[in-house]
């Protein structure tokens, strides 16, 4: 089975792009263990803006996903959540997954909606879903639930069945309860 | 009924006695246009209906209006979500009376498996439904026959749809 040429220049991107990124970025961004081909890498909340400028001006022309991820309950501080970016290099075909670790009472991140356009609908999304703020966003507005909407659903603890869940007898603690897997 | 018994100052053709009312309701049986008004993946079903194969012409359901202002039928086709609420309430005060609404499939009539924070618990809390259509999604002879269930109630009189009686 032939690995396509998409497989080479995820080869060349861990041979030579990650080492000057790692050289740049001493301090506040490492690379992450990965079982799959699209390397990774993990940022600071306040080192993802000079790093974001570095890639687009060394290629990575392309956002392609900006997403979250939310570890609650297994983890509750200042790494809550996480911020997912993906970018693509045209025409080198450079993927490149950064991971930025947030949280606390007010998870804030910068936004990139400036440096890609594609990243206004996409953080705004994030904000609504999530309730991570994006510093420097334009117009960090709900996209997806309305206006005036009480809570950011995708949370972990958001009740699943939204108000409604609010106004029955059933105790909080009883409401959703999270069932740990056992093995 | 068809009478020839000459009436005075009538002519001598056959003719039909009724009241304005039932001839109202066999126009309105006979004629009801749905919206064209698709939510979610029952609309696919709904739109089979007016293929060959079902043939909702065959009942006077032939053309889906584009407009809520020459629709008679609103069909909810799919699960409704909080935030489209506003825009089916005034769809449906857009629509000319008399109205009538069928929830067609399980979300439309209980909110189906997705009983979450975004989609309401059926339409019924909404607006007023005439006629419920189980099924996920509901066949297009289930609609069918939801469809000539309400035509017939329409013509006996017991859905007068959204007109006050």
């Amino acid at each position: 089975m032939s690995k396509g040429p998409g497989w080479a220049a995820l080869e060349e991107l861990r041979r030579e792009v990650i080492p000057e990124i790692l050289k740049a970025f001493p301090e506040g961004v490492r690379e992450l263990p990965t079982p799959f081909e699209i390397p990774q890498l993990q940022a600071e909340p306040g080192q993802i803006r000079p790093l974001a400028q570095w890639l687009k001006a060394r290629g990575f022309n392309m956002l392609l996903d900006l997403s979250a991820v939310d570890y609650y309950p297994h983890r509750q501080g200042s790494d809550r959540f996480e911020v997912v970016y993906h970018f693509f290099a045209w025409p080198q075909l450079w993927k490149l997954r950064v991971r930025v670790p947030v949280g606390g009472e007010r998870p804030e991140v910068d936004s990139l909606s400036d440096l890609w356009p594609n990243a206004n609908p996409a953080e705004r999304e994030v904000w609504d879903q999530f309730g991570i703020r994006f510093r420097g966003h334009p117009n960090l507005t709900r996209i997806l639930n309305p206006d005036d909407f009480e809570g950011h659903p995708l949370r972990k603890d958001f009740p699943l069945r939204g108000h409604r869940d609010l106004i029955t007898d059933i105790p909080l603690a009883e409401r959703n309860p999270y069932q740990p897997i056992k093995e | 009924m068809a009478l020839n018994l000459p009436l005075p100052g009538l002519s001598d053709e056959p003719y039909m006695l009724t009241t304005v009312e039932k001839f109202t309701r066999w126009a309105q049986e006979h004629s009801m246009w749905p919206l064209t008004f698709g939510l979610a993946c029952c609309a696919i079903e709904m739109m089979a209906l007016v293929t060959p194969r079902y043939d909702a012409a065959r009942f006077g359901s032939e053309a889906f209006r584009a407009s809520p202002r020459q629709a008679d039928l609103m069909i909810v086709s799919g699960r409704l979500s909080n935030k489209m609420v506003p825009v089916i309430r005034q769809i449906y005060e857009q629509m000319a009376e008399p109205k009538w609404v069928m929830a067609m499939g399980a979300c439309a009539s209980s909110g189906g498996i997705f009983d979450n924070y975004a989609i309401v618990q059926g339409v019924d809390q909404v607006i007023p439904v005439d006629i419920y259509v189980p099924g996920c999604p509901p066949t297009p002879d289930a609609v069918l026959d939801a469809l000539l269930k309400l035509k017939e109630a329409v013509g006996k009189g017991y859905r007068k749809g959204g007109v006050r009686a």
